[in-house]
Protein backbone atom coordinates (compact mmCIF):
# COMPACT_ATOMS: atom_id res chain seq x y z
CA UNK A 1 0.00 0.00 0.00
CA UNK A 2 2.68 2.29 1.00
CA UNK A 3 4.48 1.52 -2.50
CA UNK A 4 1.48 2.56 -3.92
CA UNK A 5 1.58 6.08 -2.63
CA UNK A 6 5.41 6.58 -3.68
CA UNK A 7 4.15 5.46 -6.96
CA UNK A 8 1.01 8.08 -7.09
CA UNK A 9 3.59 10.73 -6.21
CA UNK A 10 5.94 9.63 -8.68
CA UNK A 11 3.45 9.68 -11.65
CA UNK A 12 1.84 12.59 -10.48
CA UNK A 13 4.85 15.20 -10.65
CA UNK A 14 5.87 13.01 -13.52
CA UNK A 15 2.62 14.40 -15.62
CA UNK A 16 3.90 17.83 -14.30
CA UNK A 17 7.17 17.69 -15.30
CA UNK A 18 5.88 16.70 -19.09
CA UNK A 19 3.11 18.97 -19.24
CA UNK A 20 5.43 21.93 -18.43
CA UNK A 21 7.28 24.09 -20.89
CA UNK A 22 9.80 26.20 -19.35
CA UNK A 23 9.14 25.54 -15.82
CA UNK A 24 8.75 28.83 -13.11
CA UNK A 25 5.45 30.74 -13.63
CA UNK A 26 4.53 28.17 -16.45
CA UNK A 27 4.78 25.07 -14.24
CA UNK A 28 1.62 27.14 -11.46
CA UNK A 29 -1.51 26.24 -13.42
CA UNK A 30 0.09 22.58 -14.40
CA UNK A 31 0.29 22.04 -10.84
CA UNK A 32 -3.21 23.34 -9.53
CA UNK A 33 -4.75 21.51 -11.70
CA UNK A 34 -3.08 18.52 -10.91
CA UNK A 35 -1.89 18.78 -7.34
CA UNK A 36 -4.91 21.05 -5.98
CA UNK A 37 -8.01 20.04 -8.14
CA UNK A 38 -7.59 16.32 -8.77
CA UNK A 39 -5.41 15.35 -6.19
CA UNK A 40 -6.48 17.42 -3.24
CA UNK A 41 -3.35 17.01 -1.71
CA UNK A 42 -2.57 20.79 -0.75
CA UNK A 43 -4.27 23.78 -0.34
CA UNK A 44 -4.80 26.72 -2.56
CA UNK A 45 -2.71 28.69 0.39
CA UNK A 46 -0.20 25.97 0.67
CA UNK A 47 0.62 25.64 -3.11
CA UNK A 48 0.79 29.58 -3.09
CA UNK A 49 3.74 29.76 -0.21
CA UNK A 50 5.37 27.23 -1.55
CA UNK A 51 5.79 28.86 -4.57
CA UNK A 52 6.78 32.11 -2.90
CA UNK A 53 9.34 30.44 -1.00
CA UNK A 54 10.53 28.62 -4.63
CA UNK A 55 10.84 32.05 -5.41
CA UNK A 56 12.80 33.45 -2.41
CA UNK A 57 15.15 29.78 -2.49
CA UNK A 58 17.80 28.91 -4.54
CA UNK A 59 16.97 26.48 -6.98
CA UNK A 60 14.43 25.44 -9.57
CA UNK A 61 11.22 26.64 -8.52
CA UNK A 62 9.62 23.48 -10.07
CA UNK A 63 11.85 21.05 -8.16
CA UNK A 64 10.88 23.29 -5.00
CA UNK A 65 7.14 23.04 -5.15
CA UNK A 66 7.60 19.03 -6.09
CA UNK A 67 10.07 18.47 -2.65
CA UNK A 68 7.41 20.31 -0.59
CA UNK A 69 4.55 18.62 -1.49
CA UNK A 70 6.36 15.14 -1.74
CA UNK A 71 7.51 16.26 2.41
CA UNK A 72 4.02 17.05 3.44
CA UNK A 73 2.48 13.72 1.91
CA UNK A 74 5.30 11.01 2.92
CA UNK A 75 8.51 12.69 4.80
CA UNK A 76 11.92 13.18 3.46
CA UNK A 77 11.23 10.05 1.37
CA UNK A 78 8.36 12.07 -0.33
CA UNK A 79 10.08 14.86 -1.51
CA UNK A 80 12.94 12.93 -3.31
CA UNK A 81 10.57 10.85 -4.85
CA UNK A 82 8.39 13.59 -6.21
CA UNK A 83 11.30 15.19 -7.31
CA UNK A 84 12.50 12.41 -9.16
CA UNK A 85 9.07 12.27 -10.58
CA UNK A 86 9.50 16.00 -11.61
CA UNK A 87 12.89 15.46 -13.22
CA UNK A 88 12.37 12.09 -14.92
CA UNK A 89 10.58 13.62 -18.33
CA UNK A 90 12.98 15.93 -18.95
CA UNK A 91 15.60 13.18 -18.69
CA UNK A 92 14.18 11.15 -20.75
CA UNK A 93 13.50 13.39 -23.76
CA UNK A 94 16.42 15.43 -23.46
CA UNK A 95 18.65 11.95 -23.85
CA UNK A 96 16.45 11.02 -26.71
CA UNK A 97 16.99 14.31 -28.38
CA UNK A 98 20.51 14.53 -27.63
CA UNK A 99 21.40 11.44 -29.34
CA UNK A 100 19.52 12.72 -32.21
CA UNK A 101 21.03 15.85 -32.59
CA UNK A 102 24.28 15.22 -32.04
CA UNK A 103 24.63 12.36 -34.56
CA UNK A 104 23.25 15.04 -37.20
CA UNK A 105 25.03 17.88 -36.30
CA UNK A 106 27.55 18.00 -39.10
CA UNK A 107 24.87 18.16 -41.55
CA UNK A 108 24.08 21.81 -43.20
CA UNK A 109 20.60 21.97 -42.67
CA UNK A 110 20.98 21.20 -38.91
CA UNK A 111 23.85 23.92 -38.79
CA UNK A 112 21.49 26.40 -40.65
CA UNK A 113 18.92 25.53 -38.28
CA UNK A 114 20.81 25.90 -35.55
CA UNK A 115 21.77 29.47 -36.25
CA UNK A 116 18.94 30.14 -36.87
CA UNK A 117 17.28 29.21 -33.45
CA UNK A 118 20.10 30.78 -31.78
CA UNK A 119 18.79 34.47 -33.16
CA UNK A 120 15.28 33.66 -31.54
CA UNK A 121 17.55 32.68 -27.93
CA UNK A 122 18.96 36.35 -28.08
CA UNK A 123 15.58 37.97 -28.45
CA UNK A 124 14.00 35.43 -25.89
CA UNK A 125 16.94 35.78 -23.41
CA UNK A 126 16.19 39.85 -23.93
CA UNK A 127 12.57 39.64 -23.24
CA UNK A 128 13.05 37.29 -19.74
CA UNK A 129 15.73 40.10 -19.06
CA UNK A 130 13.07 42.67 -19.43
CA UNK A 131 10.43 41.06 -17.58
CA UNK A 132 12.91 39.89 -14.75
CA UNK A 133 14.03 43.68 -14.40
CA UNK A 134 10.69 44.72 -13.89
CA UNK A 135 10.27 42.85 -10.69
CA UNK A 136 13.84 42.69 -9.72
CA UNK A 137 15.06 46.55 -10.45
CA UNK A 138 12.49 48.78 -8.04
CA UNK A 139 14.65 51.67 -7.47
CA UNK A 140 18.19 53.42 -7.26
CA UNK A 141 20.11 50.44 -5.41
CA UNK A 142 18.51 47.74 -7.24
CA UNK A 143 19.21 49.07 -10.70
CA UNK A 144 23.30 49.92 -9.28
CA UNK A 145 23.19 45.62 -8.56
CA UNK A 146 22.35 45.17 -12.02
CA UNK A 147 24.43 47.97 -13.71
CA UNK A 148 27.42 46.53 -11.58
CA UNK A 149 26.85 42.80 -11.91
CA UNK A 150 26.31 43.20 -15.77
CA UNK A 151 28.89 44.85 -16.46
CA UNK A 152 31.41 43.22 -14.03
CA UNK A 153 30.56 40.01 -15.20
CA UNK A 154 31.78 40.76 -18.91
CA UNK A 155 34.64 42.49 -18.13
CA UNK A 156 35.62 40.07 -15.04
CA UNK A 157 34.57 36.49 -15.36
CA UNK A 158 34.26 35.58 -11.71
CA UNK A 159 32.03 32.51 -10.98
CA UNK A 160 28.18 34.19 -10.26
CA UNK A 161 28.02 32.64 -7.00
CA UNK A 162 30.43 35.32 -6.16
CA UNK A 163 27.70 37.88 -7.41
CA UNK A 164 25.25 36.20 -6.06
CA UNK A 165 26.77 35.94 -2.54
CA UNK A 166 27.49 39.62 -2.48
CA UNK A 167 24.87 40.97 -3.78
CA UNK A 168 23.12 39.31 -0.89
CA UNK A 169 24.99 40.81 1.42
CA UNK A 170 24.47 44.15 -0.07
CA UNK A 171 20.73 43.92 0.14
CA UNK A 172 21.00 42.74 4.27
CA UNK A 173 23.40 45.83 4.46
CA UNK A 174 21.57 48.62 2.41
CA UNK A 175 18.69 48.20 5.12
CA UNK A 176 20.65 47.18 7.91
CA UNK A 177 22.24 50.94 7.39
CA UNK A 178 18.94 52.43 6.87
CA UNK A 179 19.29 53.55 3.54
CA UNK A 180 16.51 51.29 1.59
CA UNK A 181 13.39 50.72 4.20
CA UNK A 182 11.68 47.76 3.95
CA UNK A 183 9.68 47.12 0.74
CA UNK A 184 12.23 48.49 -1.58
CA UNK A 185 11.90 52.11 -2.50
CA UNK A 186 14.55 54.49 -0.89
CA UNK B 1 37.12 12.01 -11.41
CA UNK B 2 35.04 14.03 -14.42
CA UNK B 3 31.77 13.15 -12.87
CA UNK B 4 32.54 14.16 -9.56
CA UNK B 5 33.39 17.57 -10.96
CA UNK B 6 30.35 17.48 -13.23
CA UNK B 7 27.93 16.69 -10.00
CA UNK B 8 30.23 19.74 -8.23
CA UNK B 9 29.78 22.24 -10.36
CA UNK B 10 25.70 21.13 -10.92
CA UNK B 11 25.35 21.38 -7.14
CA UNK B 12 26.97 25.33 -7.36
CA UNK B 13 24.13 26.16 -9.91
CA UNK B 14 21.24 24.54 -8.61
CA UNK B 15 23.13 26.51 -5.20
CA UNK B 16 23.28 29.93 -6.59
CA UNK B 17 20.56 30.42 -9.06
CA UNK B 18 17.82 32.30 -8.01
CA UNK B 19 14.67 33.15 -9.05
CA UNK B 20 13.81 30.32 -11.75
CA UNK B 21 15.56 28.42 -15.03
CA UNK B 22 17.15 31.54 -17.29
CA UNK B 23 19.59 32.35 -14.02
CA UNK B 24 20.51 28.81 -14.50
CA UNK B 25 22.28 29.89 -17.70
CA UNK B 26 25.28 32.43 -16.43
CA UNK B 27 26.77 29.61 -14.42
CA UNK B 28 26.42 27.50 -17.51
CA UNK B 29 28.54 29.77 -19.27
CA UNK B 30 31.25 29.60 -16.59
CA UNK B 31 31.55 25.96 -16.58
CA UNK B 32 31.89 26.29 -20.31
CA UNK B 33 34.87 28.88 -19.94
CA UNK B 34 36.65 27.05 -16.90
CA UNK B 35 36.33 23.65 -18.00
CA UNK B 36 35.46 23.73 -21.99
CA UNK B 37 33.47 21.02 -21.90
CA UNK B 38 31.21 22.53 -24.63
CA UNK B 39 31.23 25.66 -26.94
CA UNK B 40 29.20 29.24 -26.07
CA UNK B 41 26.97 28.20 -29.77
CA UNK B 42 26.39 24.78 -28.11
CA UNK B 43 25.20 26.58 -24.91
CA UNK B 44 22.90 28.51 -27.00
CA UNK B 45 21.67 25.28 -29.14
CA UNK B 46 20.71 23.95 -25.39
CA UNK B 47 18.97 27.16 -24.59
CA UNK B 48 16.63 26.49 -27.31
CA UNK B 49 16.43 23.03 -26.99
CA UNK B 50 15.77 23.33 -23.68
CA UNK B 51 12.91 25.95 -23.91
CA UNK B 52 11.51 23.67 -26.58
CA UNK B 53 10.72 20.54 -24.70
CA UNK B 54 8.64 20.28 -21.98
CA UNK B 55 10.24 20.26 -18.64
CA UNK B 56 11.72 22.95 -15.67
CA UNK B 57 14.43 24.80 -18.13
CA UNK B 58 16.98 24.03 -15.74
CA UNK B 59 16.89 20.75 -15.55
CA UNK B 60 16.55 20.28 -19.54
CA UNK B 61 20.18 22.17 -19.58
CA UNK B 62 21.55 20.18 -16.82
CA UNK B 63 20.92 16.91 -18.29
CA UNK B 64 21.92 18.31 -22.29
CA UNK B 65 25.30 19.37 -20.68
CA UNK B 66 25.51 16.51 -18.53
CA UNK B 67 25.18 14.14 -21.62
CA UNK B 68 27.48 15.92 -24.14
CA UNK B 69 30.20 15.90 -21.65
CA UNK B 70 30.11 11.90 -20.23
CA UNK B 71 26.59 10.46 -22.37
CA UNK B 72 23.79 8.60 -20.10
CA UNK B 73 25.82 8.46 -16.67
CA UNK B 74 26.77 12.25 -17.35
CA UNK B 75 23.47 13.67 -18.32
CA UNK B 76 21.95 11.57 -14.72
CA UNK B 77 25.02 13.17 -12.25
CA UNK B 78 24.70 16.79 -13.67
CA UNK B 79 20.72 16.87 -13.23
CA UNK B 80 20.54 15.24 -9.76
CA UNK B 81 23.69 17.74 -9.04
CA UNK B 82 21.19 20.37 -9.87
CA UNK B 83 18.49 19.60 -8.29
CA UNK B 84 20.10 18.47 -5.12
CA UNK B 85 20.54 21.46 -2.92
CA UNK B 86 16.83 22.38 -3.87
CA UNK B 87 15.93 19.28 -2.56
CA UNK B 88 18.08 19.50 0.92
CA UNK B 89 16.91 22.79 1.29
CA UNK B 90 13.19 22.91 1.04
CA UNK B 91 13.47 19.64 3.70
CA UNK B 92 15.74 21.91 5.96
CA UNK B 93 12.84 24.80 5.90
CA UNK B 94 10.04 23.27 5.57
CA UNK B 95 9.62 22.90 9.00
CA UNK B 96 10.34 26.58 9.62
CA UNK B 97 8.10 27.47 6.79
CA UNK B 98 6.71 30.76 8.26
CA UNK B 99 9.47 31.88 9.88
CA UNK B 100 11.62 31.71 6.97
CA UNK B 101 9.20 33.31 4.83
CA UNK B 102 8.59 36.67 7.06
CA UNK B 103 12.39 36.59 8.08
CA UNK B 104 13.29 40.32 7.64
CA UNK B 105 17.07 39.26 6.53
CA UNK B 106 15.85 36.60 4.09
CA UNK B 107 13.43 39.91 2.35
CA UNK B 108 16.88 41.97 2.45
CA UNK B 109 19.15 39.20 0.71
CA UNK B 110 16.64 38.96 -2.07
CA UNK B 111 16.29 42.49 -2.58
CA UNK B 112 19.89 42.87 -3.58
CA UNK B 113 19.72 38.95 -5.27
CA UNK B 114 17.06 39.22 -7.74
CA UNK B 115 18.75 42.28 -9.21
CA UNK B 116 21.94 40.93 -9.36
CA UNK B 117 20.31 37.56 -10.85
CA UNK B 118 18.89 39.37 -13.89
CA UNK B 119 22.48 41.05 -14.14
CA UNK B 120 23.81 37.85 -14.73
CA UNK B 121 21.25 36.82 -17.21
CA UNK B 122 21.66 39.83 -19.19
CA UNK B 123 25.50 39.29 -19.25
CA UNK B 124 25.16 35.63 -20.66
CA UNK B 125 22.98 37.27 -23.21
CA UNK B 126 25.61 39.40 -24.58
CA UNK B 127 27.47 35.96 -25.11
CA UNK B 128 24.65 34.78 -26.89
CA UNK B 129 24.53 38.33 -29.09
CA UNK B 130 28.36 37.26 -29.64
CA UNK B 131 28.05 34.23 -31.38
CA UNK B 132 24.51 34.58 -33.06
CA UNK B 133 24.43 38.09 -34.65
CA UNK B 134 28.25 39.47 -34.48
CA UNK B 135 31.05 37.92 -36.68
CA UNK B 136 33.75 39.13 -34.77
CA UNK B 137 36.41 36.45 -36.53
CA UNK B 138 35.44 38.55 -39.76
CA UNK B 139 35.33 41.84 -38.39
CA UNK B 140 39.27 40.99 -36.59
CA UNK B 141 40.48 40.29 -40.09
CA UNK B 142 38.88 43.10 -42.22
CA UNK B 143 38.50 45.70 -39.54
CA UNK B 144 35.74 47.00 -41.36
CA UNK B 145 32.67 47.53 -39.09
CA UNK B 146 30.22 46.75 -41.53
CA UNK B 147 31.77 43.15 -41.24
CA UNK B 148 31.02 43.02 -37.56
CA UNK B 149 27.21 41.90 -37.92
CA UNK B 150 25.73 39.53 -39.54
CA UNK B 151 23.17 41.81 -40.81
CA UNK B 152 20.88 38.39 -41.95
CA UNK B 153 20.47 37.72 -38.51
CA UNK B 154 20.20 41.14 -36.97
CA UNK B 155 17.15 41.37 -39.21
CA UNK B 156 15.53 38.19 -37.96
CA UNK B 157 16.49 39.35 -34.73
CA UNK B 158 14.29 42.51 -34.90
CA UNK B 159 11.39 40.86 -36.87
CA UNK B 160 11.35 38.25 -33.43
CA UNK B 161 11.72 41.28 -31.29
CA UNK B 162 8.56 43.47 -32.81
CA UNK B 163 6.23 40.08 -32.85
CA UNK B 164 7.25 38.73 -29.25
CA UNK B 165 6.54 42.29 -27.99
CA UNK B 166 4.45 44.59 -29.68
CA UNK B 167 2.40 42.81 -32.26
CA UNK B 168 -1.14 41.87 -29.97
CA UNK B 169 -1.50 38.73 -32.32
CA UNK B 170 1.78 37.27 -32.29
CA UNK B 171 2.89 38.47 -28.33
CA UNK B 172 0.77 35.97 -26.92
CA UNK B 173 2.11 33.24 -29.16
CA UNK B 174 3.84 30.06 -27.54
CA UNK B 175 8.37 30.50 -27.84
CA UNK B 176 8.53 26.98 -29.19
CA UNK B 177 6.60 28.82 -32.36
CA UNK B 178 9.32 31.15 -33.02
CA UNK B 179 12.02 29.19 -32.45
CA UNK B 180 10.79 26.49 -35.32
CA UNK B 181 10.21 29.77 -37.24
CA UNK B 182 13.64 30.68 -36.62
CA UNK B 183 14.99 27.37 -37.49
CA UNK B 184 13.20 27.72 -41.14
CA UNK B 185 14.50 30.84 -41.82
CA UNK B 186 18.02 29.92 -41.12
CA UNK B 187 17.81 26.85 -43.19
CA UNK B 188 16.33 28.96 -45.63
CA UNK B 189 19.11 31.61 -46.09
CA UNK B 190 22.31 29.40 -44.71
CA UNK B 191 22.50 31.48 -41.70
CA UNK B 192 25.29 29.27 -40.33
CA UNK B 193 26.86 29.70 -44.07
CA UNK B 194 26.64 25.81 -44.72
Amino acid sequence: MRLKEYWELFTAFARVGSMTFGGGAAMLPILQREILERRKWVTEEELLDYYAIGQCTPGIIAVNAATFVGRKRKGIPGGIVATAGMIFPSLVIILILAAIISSVSDMAVVQNAFAGIRVCVCVQIFNAVVRLAKKSVVDVWTALIFAAVFLMNIFLPLSPAWYVLFAAGAGILLHTLGIVKKGGAA
Amino acid sequence: MIYLQLFYEFFKAGLFAVGGGMATIPFLYAISASTGWFTHAQLADMIAISEATPGPLGVNMATYVGFITCGIPGAIVATVGLVAPSVIIILIIARVLQQFRHNPYVEQAFYGLRPASTGLIAAAGVTVVKVSLLDQDLFAATGVWTDLFHWDALALAAVILVLTNWVKPTKKLHPILFIAAAAVVGVVFRFAGA
